[in-house]
């Protein structure tokens, strides 16, 4: 047993390398530092922990086996309930999860949960040769509509279950926000790509450039022999503020500038998507997007890159580790600051953002408390570049298309507890169904729905 | 992958494919788009579907080379594959059925766009008066395909070495000026043609449709690239559109976002062709 109050320490590359280049951020464990994490599990009865996790990983019993040096059994565990835990270990909100729950947490650090997941996932990725089984078919034909967190943990429960599932993706690559939104330097897209394959492996067939509700509508679909339809075609329309000078050349999306450098590959030489060039950025928003944007508008040369955000750094949406990672690599926040317009030159381009300072007063409707302006607190930042990380609104191209499927005043789909829309035989579940949400809150709907799934069709 | 089936230049700078894409071709409608990607590392490019064949199974792009990817796409022929193409994309363009007599107003390589839509409205028995502005004869593209599909093509170029000297605005004015009723415009083209066909028919009243073509990423309702101003409000080309009221679309600023990238795409420009900037 390790007392220790404080994690064993991931190596990291040192801030003022990695700000400027787009490899991976966190090193990970090595076998000896995983297993000493391992050790200061205490294996609770009640599994604290288990309850946090949205897909229920097994927490403690692949924490004993990574414990016991049986690395490829912990690989085992996790993948029985998660299928894409070299990404969890990675962009999970951890502290709010698992480890939120760990009590190891009430008096020091509680165990690197993420981790230890992490090196799992990893070892068996570099070092082991683990050969994936297809199952035996059952027959039944599942379509999944959408590549991404939701749409493959679903593909993937219902492929280990013996379904013969179809992906469509409307991108030319599966992944979804792994691929296009989360960055090289959080999330290594080889090891997205990786993951992907362990499914094609279960027999799960992916078909690119296929945008459902323009291509196929979900009906076309389920006259072509599909019994059931998953929709986990995620987030839609970024949205803007609203405030003057939003059509400047060098204001743009969080979700376009991350396409462009992620998906896209902009910040390679040899690829050809052109990314905007910038001295000095405004990031506004405080989520996990707002982050990965600021931290890579950095690594494109930027000299300046702020976060400006209207509530206080408490309240900020996104994970702790990317917030500490942004200060560390030279990202300067205006916490309790909000535009209210962008200036710009004769040549349209944005010279600088006007801002007014905030303070928090009475608590919203969200608990938080309400930022309110400073009369006459009004100041100029000076940047050429601002870059809006303030959530999307989900696509419109299914619902729009698709009669029967019913969705609410923001135009998220409605579904049941069981996933299930108000169309039969067609569930949903992710972004598409919460609004900007979280990587695996999307894998824990996407699981329930494979659950349901799989009971309506063998009771049909 | 997807087979380009047919390549035809139809003048120094503009080329016709053909290609294989059984599923866009079943769902295309005129006005829609796709995207495509030439190969691993290209962008991701909006092209508007000029004809499809729903039993072939193909889909025909008319492109202008005016950049790298449009380059490296027309270096590609007869037999060779485009690594992407996603498609039909955009709301395809409302037809008013009650229409007696509408012009389409084409001009440069959006003629390639305006032919589908004046081969669907002469189709439907509308009286159909196709105006097709170039620079000049020797870029002249679709003259066969527009003089069997409408009801009075008159082409236009700048410097009158064929056709009706001047722009495609002249003519236009002086079809109305002529008697002609129009209960409505559409015109596809470069940017400002589009806005001063706008201005001349905002003098007389006639809704005119305007096909945008903004700076896009993916294509799907993602990005956010392709916003553009309608009416005050933010719209979206891929998704709300391509097609929008012409006189209440914000030009200028269309035309400065569009501008975006260029120092970008003409450096990467004259690397494709061996030119050092």
């Amino acid at each position: 047993m390790n007392m220790s109050l404080k994690k064993v320490a991931m190596p990291e590359q040192n801030p003022q390398v990695r700000a400027r280049n787009f490899e991976e951020v966190t090193l990970g464990y090595s076998a000896e530092m995983a297993v000493e994490e391992a050790k200061r599990c205490l294996n609770c009865k009640n599994k604290p922990c288990v309850s946090g996790c949205p897909v229920g990983v097994r927490i403690p019993e692949f924490i004993g086996e990574i414990a016991n040096g049986n690395f490829e059994k912990a690989y085992e565990i996790i993948t029985s309930t998660n299928g894409l835990p070299a990404v969890c270990g990675r962009v999970c909100p951890q502290e709010n999860q698992c480890e939120g729950k760990c009590v190891r947490g009430i008096k020091g650090e509680p165990v690197g949960i993420g981790r230890l997941e992490r090196f799992a996932a990893d070892y068996m990725m570099t070092q082991a040769k683990s050969e994936t089984v297809k199952p035996e078919s059952n027959g039944h034909k599942v379509a999944v509509i959408g590549g991404g967190p939701a749409g493959l943990t679903c593909a993937g429960d219902l492929a280990r279950l013996g379904y013969q599932v179809t992906i469509f993706e409307a991108f030319h690559v599966a992944g979804g926000v792994l691929m296009y939104g989360i960055p090289e330097f959080r999330l290594p897209k080889a090891i997205v790509q990786k993951e992907i394959q362990t499914l094609k492996d279960l027999g799960v067939e992916i078909m690119t450039n296929m945008v459902i509700g323009k291509v196929l509508s979900v009906d076309e679909i389920m006259e072509m022999g599909f019994e059931a339809v998953f929709i986990g075609s995620g987030a839609g329309l970024p949205k803007f503020m609203g405030i003057p000078g939003e059509a400047l050349i060098g204001v743009c999306s969080a979700n376009e500038y991350l396409t462009r450098i992620n998906l896209m590959k902009g910040y390679l030489e040899d690829y050809d998507t052109p990314v905007i060039k910038s001295k000095s950025v405004a990031v506004v928003g405080g989520g996990n997007v707002a982050m990965d944007a600021a931290r890579s508008a950095m690594r494109m040369g930027a000299e300046h890159v702020y976060i400006v955000y209207r509530r206080s750094e408490a309240e900020m949406p996104a994970r702790l580790e990317e917030v500490h990672h942004a200060k560390e690599e030279g990202i300067e926040f205006l916490t309790l600051n909000n535009p209210v317009k962008i200036n710009g030159g004769e040549d349209g381009r944005v010279k600088s953002m006007e801002c007014i300072r905030m303070e928090l007063g009475e608590p919203d409707e969200s608990g938080r408390r309400r930022p309110v302006p400073v009369e006459g607190s009004n100041y100029e930042l000076d940047v050429d570049t601002v870059i809006m990380a303030l959530g999307t609104s989900p696509n419109p191209l299914i619902r729009t298309t698709t009669s029967g499927l019913d969705a609410n005043k923001w135009g998220c789909l409605i579904v049941n507890e069981e996933m299930l829309t108000t169309k039969e035989g067609v569930y949903a579940g992710g972004d598409a169904v919460t609004g900007a949400a979280t990587v695996i809150l999307a894998m824990g709907a996407g699981k329930t729905a494979a659950k349901s799934i799989d009971e309506y069709i063998r009771t049909k | 992958m997807f087979k380009i089936s047919k390549k035809k230049q139809l003048n120094d700078s503009v080329v016709l494919m053909e290609i294989e894409a059984p599923f866009i071709a079943q769902k295309a409608l005129p006005g829609q788009f796709i995207i495509f990607r030439v190969d691993e590392k290209g962008e991701r490019v909006p092209l508007t579907i000029a004809d499809y064949d729903r039993e072939k199974g193909t889909i025909t792009i008319i492109f202008q080379t005016v950049g790298k990817s449009t380059l490296k796409l027309a270096q590609l022929n007869e037999g060779d594959y485009i690594s992407d193409v996603a498609g039909p994309l955009g709301v395809a363009t409302q037809v008013n059925k009650d229409a007696k007599r509408v012009c389409v107003v084409g001009g440069g390589v959006g003629c390639a766009i305006a032919y589908p839509q004046a081969k669907q409205l002469y189709n439907m028995g509308i009286a159909t008066d196709v105006i097709a502005g170039f620079r000049s004869k020797d870029i002249v593209i679709l003259e066969d395909e527009f003089k069997a599909n409408c009801t009075e093509l008159t082409i236009c170029t700048d410097d009158g070495s064929y056709g009706k000297k001047g722009f495609v605005t002249n003519a236009l004015k002086d079809l109305i000026e002529s008697g002609r009723q129009y209960d409505e415009v559409i015109a596809i083209g470069p940017i400002p043609m589009m806005k001063f066909v706008c201005d001349v028919t905002k003098e007389y009243n006639i809704k005119t449709i305007v096909s945008l073509n903004p700076i896009m990423v993916d294509g799907t309702g993602m990005c956010g690239g392709c916003r553009v101003t309608v009416d005050g409000k933010i719209k979206y080309a891929c998704v709300d559109g391509p097609d929008f009221d012409g006189h209440l679309v914000d030009f200028k600023e269309l035309m400065s976002r569009n501008s975006t990238y260029k120092a970008y795409e003409t450096h990467e420009c004259n690397l494709f062709k061996g030119i050092k900037d």
